[in-house]
């Protein structure tokens, strides 16, 4: 199980971020989301897997899982999806603006300046 | 002791900037006033914090009133009450430079979104445990992204999409580094990880060195340490005046957690890290000092000097940090309070002098701009500060930094002396261009009106005698850097404080 979560993480981020330097809007959302997808699996791998096992007190278990990496996973869960609601709207905007998707700032003459 | 007062700072402008959105959202004047109550609220409390924790030394709030490790607290100490503090000051400036231009009225939700960001800053000073600092993290980026692009603009949201994605990646490392370290050590208590940090058994050396150094990538993108600094520039000549001048604060985030895990969780006499950090931090920091100077010579607008002249700042400031010596980190110290302080003020001096001419380019002269003696006053000394010239703090700063690094004299004051004298050219030349050359090429006559707002200049007055005030205390206030930095050196009393229990 081990090498198959590992292999999936490596997969995921090597895919994000190969998508991230695609310089497009688009692609750098979802490599930015396959990104937080790895982290996730990441953080709940930090605590040790295994299966069957109970995370809260029991008087009959064997053994425990660790409860903390899930709240942690819960937390950064909540956090990206926020941030890519936010980056979605503002790539929207800067589309919507600037009539393209580039993610860099090469084609903007820096004395233009249009900042009110 | 403080007791409920520690958490103060990041409840207030919560429940403050909520009551803004919830209660005020139609009427500017209200925001205003319970904006700038509760900044000078927040100033008063980070005071009296700064004067307790000095006395009493380091204090836990629980959280969750759950002890440490399994609980988050919040540890009030000498370091994160100064930065508080430093925050508070900085938060009051600029609130009434915003007030006072009308900036918050060029687009909505300013106050509110200014409340966030300080209670985010706040928090992440306050926090004793690792996770918490990611989510105030979280709070200051989402609160300062809407802060970035406030009033809108093409460029302006095109650089605030480069600005969310590079810090969307930071966050992604830094639950990387966590998540690694907490399968290490299984704790993210601070004062803990320290413990834990300082004992590890032979085999997992290698990854906890990963994580270590992955941990200090985060801190060095929130820093802006070259090869991670690509952000800052674009990010801060197109954001908002008043919000560049409190991004200031940002930046020294990156360098109060390096300061915080570097010296406390991963000092030199760690056996697993050793000198590992110190050895990959000072050449990053020099070459971040090389690359701001070059960008304050070759800055074609007032604004990407001021970005540039932040980014020298944060290079200056972690070479000292990558002393890993008391000494080091009290010049550190020193030096961040003055750098806040400076940039800041330029932000807010260049928003002045961009509001007044047509642009900001700093290629062609333009007729002179109203309130031009003044403005220029003001940039000067600001320059000098900035520079690092006597008699501002600056001097001192840089004095302080250099006294620090002995042992590498031969490297590393070079490269302060060297980009010293180009920051200086830069800033020579931005103002000679600016405020000389216009009386030289316009055509005679009046400089067009332009509203006297009064309360722009005080601002930028208070962040200036705060340098002056800086540069006059030096003596006490280093004395204090000092002892807190052996505070840092040698975190027992942080530790015990923690009331960690035995392990068995």
């Amino acid at each position: 199980m081990e090498i198959l979560v590992a292999i999936a993480l490596g997969l995921l981020t090597s895919a994000g971020v190969y998508l991230i330097l695609r310089q497009r809007t688009f692609p750098l959302i979802v490599g930015l989301t396959l990104l937080s997808y790895a982290v996730n699996v990441f953080i709940f791998a930090a605590g040790r897997l295994v299966t069957g096992l109970p995370p809260i007190y029991d008087k009959a278990a064997a053994g425990y899982t660790d409860p903390l990496p899930q709240a942690l996973v819960l937390t950064a869960i909540v956090i990206s999806f926020g941030m890519t609601a936010v980056i979605v709207m503002m790539a929207l905007g800067a589309f919507l603006e600037t009539g393209d998707d580039r993610t860099d700032m090469t084609k903007t003459d820096p004395s233009e300046g249009d900042t009110p | 002791m403080m007791g409920h007062w520690v958490i103060a700072p990041v409840i207030l402008p919560a429940i403050v900037g909520a009551a803004i959105v919830l209660m005020m959202r139609h009427d500017l004047l209200l925001q205003r006033v319970f904006s700038l109550a509760s900044t000078l609220a927040l100033l008063g409390i980070s005071v009296a914090l700064l004067v307790a924790a000095s006395h009493e030394g380091p204090e836990m709030y629980r959280l969750g009133n759950w002890p440490a490790p399994f609980g988050i607290v919040l540890m009030l100490d000498r370091l994160s009450a100064l930065m508080v503090t430093l925050t508070a000051v900085l938060a009051v400036c600029v609130q009434l430079y915003a007030i006072s231009t009308d900036w918050d009225t060029r687009g909505r939700h300013f106050h509110a979104l200014f409340q966030f960001q300080v209670m985010g800053i706040a928090g992440a000073f306050l926090t004793g445990d690792a996770f918490n600092l990611f989510v105030f993290f979280e709070v200051l980026l989402i609160a300062s992204y809407g802060l970035m692009i406030h009033g809108a603009g093409r460029d302006r949201l095109r650089a605030g999409v480069q600005y969310v994605a590079f810090n969307l990646v930071g966050s992604s490392l830094f639950l990387f580094a966590l998540a690694a370290i907490y399968s290490i050590t299984g704790t993210l208590n601070i004062a803990d990880l320290a413990v834990k940090a300082a004992a590890l058994p032979e085999g997992d050396a290698a990854l906890f060195r990963v994580a270590a150094v992955m941990l200090m990538l985060v801190f060095a993108i929130k820093g802006a340490l070259v090869p991670l600094h690509f952000w800052l520039p674009a990010t801060y000549a197109h954001a908002p005046g008043p919000v560049a001048a409190l991004f200031a604060v940002m930046t020294k985030i990156g360098a109060y957690a390096a300061i915080r895990f570097g010296v406390m969780v991963l000092p030199p006499t760690n056996p697993v890290t050793g000198s590992l950090i110190a050895d990959l931090m000072l050449p990053a920091a020099l070459l971040t000092l090389i690359i701001g100077a070059l960008g304050v010579l070759g800055a074609g607008t007032l604004s990407r000097l001021s970005a540039f002249a932040a980014i020298a700042s944060m290079g200056t400031a972690f070479i000292a940090i990558s002393a890993f010596t008391p000494q080091g980190t009290a010049a550190a110290l020193y030096y961040i309070v003055h750098s806040t302080l400076a940039g800041a003020a330029l932000f807010l001096i260049t928003d002045l002098v961009v509001d007044r001419r047509a642009h900001d380019r700093l290629t062609e002269a333009l007729p002179p701009i109203a309130q031009a003696g003044l403005i220029a006053g003001l940039f000067m000394a600001a320059a000098i500060a900035t520079a690092g010239m006597p008699p501002l703090s600056g001097f001192v700063g840089k004095l302080l930094v250099l006294d620090a690094l002995r042992g590498q004299a031969a490297l590393v004051w070079s490269v302060i002396l060297v980009t010293s004298f180009l920051i200086i050219l830069g800033l020579a030349r931005a103002g000679s261009t600016l405020f000389w050359k216009d009386h030289a090429s316009a055509p005679q006559g009046d400089a067009p009106a332009h509203k006297a707002e009064a309360l722009s200049f005080v601002a930028v007055g208070m962040l200036l005698s705060g340098l002056v005030l800086h540069t006059v205390l030096a003596g006490p206030i280093l004395h204090w850097m000092e002892v807190t930095a052996a505070g840092l050196h040698d975190p027992g009393a942080y530790i015990a404080a923690n009331q960690l229990p035995e392990v068995k």
